[in-house]
């Protein structure tokens, strides 16, 4: 029985690397520091796996060898006249590499997870530029934490305890005790509407006033979280405020803060279903911190706006910076989505929806990216790794990708490996093999091997690596 | 039946997370994602019992799923579902020229469907079509 | 005279007959390429390109059956960096700017970057543990710090940017001179660089400190980097340089404000030719797009708010910060036909070459594959005029060019673009074509027996634009100034052994997770991450 520390964990953007695990005989029996998430990847990661190449003949997929494979991913590649090479974010950047290198020769388009995330921020910033830094500058120094659009306790579970409010930073202090007081009141308070509406026959869920003035403790020289959401997520109950904003009108709220930042007036009462009196004193507290920092979701891209939706945050974060010091930062959900963009951009110039066709990068979202692609039906062949579109692309997007040859590298069984007509059993990146990652700040991280994989189970850079001798192989054969 | 007019979230669950790392067959996984979750006001409005089916419809498809109460109500007209196949059949794929399709603020339409069934996962990829190839 | 190549290193001689013959008659051989600072690999030159997909639409380099697909224009993709690097003749090339906690990003660029043997240099003029063990004196714990960090970012040199400016920085200041004190940290840049400078002599480094002035690109700085250059006057032992003044165009100017900036070349040479410590690099401005990137937090911030251009800034927890704007240099500013000026002058006046690099900045102050005008502007006093016929008016009366009738030789300009750079840089085995050197090797086609450099400039830079033949580790691989054959050259970095113990015990290891946002274990990057490892073992004295 061994115990491995420093393990990176491979599952959201947060990349928390204390994580340690016990291992006994190759298998993975106890994980410590693990949120929800992490624990159930470190000892669940073995079930549901696809253990042999799978090619599909006569419409069923069967087991084959792994030149079998090879030779069809191969063939399949080549035949193409438009691939499309998609995915990339649950893979080290070693394969990365390698896969950039492929779509190259086979002159296709690559394009990883940000397509559908945040794409929007990249191309937003791509326009404004963005005022960041690491995680550790705003465990230090942020005494101003918002969370727009973003629920860190559904998808980012350790991020406030490892990097904002309650991490202990060289000029700020966790404010985890006053969080478990505010709770115990909250709980409590719970109690009591529950009783009230029994006894009373009340009707507990009855819309509370709209305040029209900020709590007390928002004036307090303190560490303080905002939450800014169209609906009170449990990160916006753990906040010192929370700003409810109605569904595609956060460009109206942020446009509205760029305007109070500025010492202009606003001519209306309400911005998004917000009483301008609290907007002026939440402008207050923003531009008197000492060092506040946006963390932003995809609410934010996804919502009606888009990129406009970040345009307008990154320019309100630039606008804050000539009054205070004021940072942004993009939560990037996917394991390594910030590594595939930082790979694509070093190598091509370009972070996602790279088009190699005309034997160079070119990039034009909207145009090269994916979802676009097969929704004008344009990519007659796919090859999908580390990420499962099937399941996660809008129908007419994933009918399209279905129905031409699809090669699939996945260490999981998935919609998409189970519509593939050739499957890859890949080894687990952080757990089976090793690889390089980047955290959502763009720090890289080192990834451990902690156990053997199955013999059938190779690292996805040596499977890409198979595919594109194979596929120069055959090219040179053709010529 | 009546139907109201919501708009439609789609996003990540604790659940969904904690589910989609135990494997996409997993029970826990496919349970976090056939879930819609909908203010309580509205869901007597529409005559919805916690834990029935209801249909929830867009321009793009409908999809019949497991209604819930929220628990982060109030948010009158909004409904969450997490991310996963189902999610997929009922998003917009426009992506207004960025790249992005829309897949929160969609407009959409819930009535109550307690005699319809949540598709399984196995009769949702069949909808899916090969292409004929020689 | 012939040049004899085998098993990568310059020998005395070999069997001719076996031979492969490489045929430079009529043409000039000089050494590879060296180049001391360009910003081409790692976290803030990524975060550039990222930001720049205009600048890259503009000039692509499509794939061949040797080479890789790119982009350029200002911050060229990796493969396309080496590549272009290697036409020039280049075979060496250093990052100067590492983040140490994103060292790992630098390596992992720098290893994509093909043809060309490099380095790289972290940032610790602001880091935590220099402020501290310097604000108390405690000089032989802080290089034996700079002795574990330098191992565990497999860097190559010190490199220091606006100490005290960047820590400051983190809550969005900065400091106004070199006595000005850090906040929080009770220490002044005057003494980061001196005690800095003393860490560099106990560790024997092979270059000195790496200085990116306070102060930089503000009317009136040239003060600044005098007192720079001088802090560290009685450091200095014999001749041996001890500090470098890097991109020292932005360094020297005059006056109070932009309206009154004038060129402040004349007083920085002055103090160069009379004192043996100082090395400096050119920096030199080129009239085009480009594209700013440093460490250097506020200065960045400040450029922003000049030009209200997009930003990017990202600062590195404990340890550093960065900047990225897009700039334009234009002839008719009197600023930039300044800037412009500033550098040449700086070159003509300073009367030993060895002292003297070639640079500018890339891509701060131009792309790299400007140099060839630059080594024009150097060689003819001709084409300096024509350029200056279509500066800024105001820019052309005060600048001091006309005055100077120097002009460098090919010899002059062998030593400013590289056995100047690698003897500055401490590379024993580069800068010349001696017996035992690298065998990387530039054959230029210019005679420089028939051709007077000073009159067809035209002929020089085109010369030097496509190298007729680059030899790399003995390899022919660029013939007439294309890729004949890809190679992946080596990364130098220094093992520094120092004689006391270089476990850092447990108590630092705990102060790890207080200062840093991720384990010990994973910082130091192993020997085994790098493509092509060449350590350079460093016997320090601590």
């Amino acid at each position: 029985m061994t115990v491995v520390t420093g393990v990176t964990c491979p599952v959201c953007g947060s990349f928390c690397d204390d994580i340690e695990l016990v291992v006994k005989d190759n298998v993975i029996t106890d994980v410590r520091n693990a949120c929800a998430m992490g624990a159930a990847k470190f000892l669940n990661y073995a079930t549901h796996r696809n253990l042999r190449p799978l090619v599909r003949k006569n419409g069923e997929l069967v087991e084959a060898s792994i030149d079998e494979a090879v030779k069809r991913a191969a063939e399949i590649l080549v035949d193409a006249t438009y691939p499309i090479l998609y995915g990339w974010s649950n893979t080290s950047c070693e394969a990365i590499r390698v896969g950039v290198e492929l779509t190259e020769e086979v002159g296709g388009v690559i394009d990883n997870t940000s397509t559908v995330c945040h794409g929007p921020s990249v191309l937003s910033v791509q326009d404004v530029g963005i005022a960041s830094c690491t995680l550790g500058q705003l465990r230090h120094r942020a005494d101003l934490i918002f969370y727009w659009a973003s629920n860190p306790w559904s998808a980012h579970p350790r991020h406030i305890e490892r990097y904002t409010m309650f991490s202990e930073g060289r000029f700020q202090k966790s404010t985890w005790r006053g969080y478990l007081s505010r709770l115990r009141g909250l709980v409590s308070k719970k109690r009591l509407q529950r009783a009230a509406n029994l006894v009373l026959r009340r009707d507990v869920f009855a819309a509370p006033e709209v305040e029209h003035r900020l709590p007390y403790s928002m004036f307090q020289k303190k560490r303080k979280m905002v939450v800014v959401d169209v609906r009170k997520t449990r990160t916006a109950e753990a906040a010192d405020y929370f700003l409810q904003v109605e569904p595609n009108k956060d460009y109206e709220l942020l446009q509205a803060f760029r305007m109070l930042i500025r010492d202009e007036e606003l001519d209306v009462d309400k911005v998004a279903g917000v009483p301008v009196e609290i907007l002026e004193e939440v402008a207050d507290i923003m531009v008197g911190c000492d060092l506040g920092v946006l963390f932003f979701g995809l609410g934010l891209t996804m919502s009606e706006g888009k990129l406009r939706n970040v345009d307008a945050a990154l320019n309100l974060t630039r606008d804050l910076n000539n009054r205070t010091k004021f940072l942004i930062m993009p939560m990037r959900g996917h394991f390594n989505v910030t590594g595939a963009d930082v790979v694509f951009t070093w190598q091509t110039g370009y972070p996602y929806a790279i088009d190699f066709s005309h034997g160079y990068p070119r990039y034009n979202p909207g145009e090269t990216s994916v979802i676009d692609i097969l929704c004008r039906n344009e990519a007659d062949a796919s090859l999908i790794i580390a990420s499962d579109p099937v399941a996660h692309f809008p129908r007419k997007a994933a009918q399209n990708l279905v129905k031409n040859p699809l090669i699939a590298i996945d260490p999981e069984v998935t919609p998409t490996t189970l519509m593939a007509d050739v499957v890859f059993p890949s080894a687990f990146v952080g757990i089976e093999t090793e690889g390089t990652a980047y955290r959502m700040d763009h720090v890289p991280l080192p990834l451990k091997k902690i156990v053997d994989p199955p013999k059938t189970c190779l690292p996805d850079q040596e499977i890409l690596q198979r595919i594109l001798n194979k596929v120069r192989k055959l090219r040179r054969n053709q010529n | 039946m009546p139907k109201l007019k919501f708009s439609l979230l789609t996003g990540r669950t604790i659940d969904q997370g904690k589910g989609k790392e135990m494997g996409k067959l997993s029970k826990e996984y496919l349970e976090s994602v056939i879930i819609c979750q909908i203010d309580p006001k509205d869901m007597r409005s529409l005559g919805i019992k916690e834990n029935t089916n209801v249909k929830v419809t867009t321009d793009f498809g409908s999809v019949v799923l497991r209604a819930v109460k929220s628990a982060r109500a109030p948010h009158p007209k909004v409904v969450f579902i997490p991310y996963g196949p189902w999610a997929s059949l009922i998003m917009n794929p426009k992506t207004h020229g960025t790249g992005m399709p829309s897949l929160k603020g969609i407009p959409a339409e819930v009535e109550s469907a307690p005699n319809k069934k949540v598709l399984s996962l196995q009769n949702l990829l069949a909808q899916f079509h090969k292409e004929e190839r020689p | 005279m012939d040049i004899a190549v085998k098993d990568g290193k310059i020998v005395e001689k070999v069997d001719e007959r076996k031979a492969e013959v490489v045929d430079a008659s009529g043409m000039i051989v000089m050494p590879g390429g060296v180049d001391i600072h360009c910003h081409i690999a790692g976290a803030e030159v990524n975060s550039g390109r990222l930001l720049r997909p205009e600048d890259h639409v503009k000039d692509v380099e499509v794939k061949t059956a040797l080479t890789r697909s790119g982009v350029g224009y200002s911050i060229p993709s990796t493969f396309t960096t080496g590549y272009r690097y290697s036409r020039m003749g280049y075979t060496t090339v250093m990052n100067p700017s590492m983040p140490p906690l994103e060292a790992r990003h630098t390596h992992e660029e720098l290893d994509d970057t093909p043809m060309v043997d490099k380095a790289s240099y972290p940032l610790l003029g602001d880091w935590w543990f220099v402020l501290e063990h310097l604000r108390d004196g405690l000089v032989e714990e802080c290089a034996a710090h700079v002795a574990w960090i330098m191992n565990a970012t497999k860097g190559y040199a010190i490199k220091i940017v606006n100490p005290g400016g960047l820590e400051a920085w983190g809550f969005g200041g900065n400091v106004r001179n070199v006595d000005d004190p850090v906040p929080y940290f009770n220490i002044t840049p005057r003494e980061i660089i001196r005690g800095l400078c003393k860490v560099n002599k106990l560790l024997n480094l092979p270059h000195t400190i790496h200085v990116h002035t306070n102060n930089l690109g503000k009317p009136g700085n040239y003060i600044t980097a005098l007192d720079t250059m001088k802090c560290v006057e009685d450091l200095a032992e014999g001749t041996h340089p001890v500090i470098h003044v890097t991109h020292s165009q932005f360094s020297a100017f005059k006056g109070s404000d932009w309206r009154t900036m004038s060129s402040g070349a004349e007083e920085i040479a002055k103090y160069v030719n009379h004192h043996n410590h100082v090395t400096l690099d050119m920096g030199q401005v080129i009239f085009t797009d480009t594209t700013t990137m440093t460490a250097d937090g506020p200065f960045q911030y400040g450029l922003y708010q000049l030009t209200g251009n997009k930003w990017v800034n990202h600062d590195v927890e404990t340890e550093t910060s960065s900047g990225i704007v897009p700039f334009r240099y234009k002839r008719k500013s009197a600023v930039h036909a300044t800037q412009w000026s500033i550098g040449l002058e700086l070159a003509l006046l300073i009367q030993n070459p060895w002292k003297l690099c070639m640079t500018t900045d890339h891509p701060n102050a131009g792309p790299f594959t400007a140099y060839p005008r630059i080594i024009t502007w150097l060689m003819s006093q001709m084409a300096r005029k024509k350029t200056m016929m279509k500066i800024s008016k105001r820019a052309r009366r005060n600048s001091l060019l006309p005055t100077i009738d120097r002009e460098y030789g090919f010899y002059e300009i062998a030593i400013v673009t590289r056995a100047g750079q690698a003897k500055i840089l401490g590379l024993k085995q580069k800068g010349h074509l001696g017996v035992g050197a690298d065998a990387d090797v530039a054959v230029y086609n210019v005679n420089p027996e028939l051709v007077d450099p000073s009159r067809k400039y035209k002929a020089v830079r085109k010369a030097f634009k496509k190298a007729a033949y680059t030899i790399k580790d003995g390899e022919v691989v660029v013939k007439d100034g294309q890729i004949v054959k890809p190679v992946y050259g080596k990364t130098f970095w220094l093992d520094v052994k120092t004689s006391l113990p270089m476990e850092i015990n447990d108590d630092l290891k705990q102060k790890f997770r207080e200062y840093w946002t991720i384990e010990y274990e994973n910082y130091a990057i192993p020997e085994s991450f790098l493509h092509v490892s060449s350590p350079i073992s460093i016997k320090a004295e601590v």
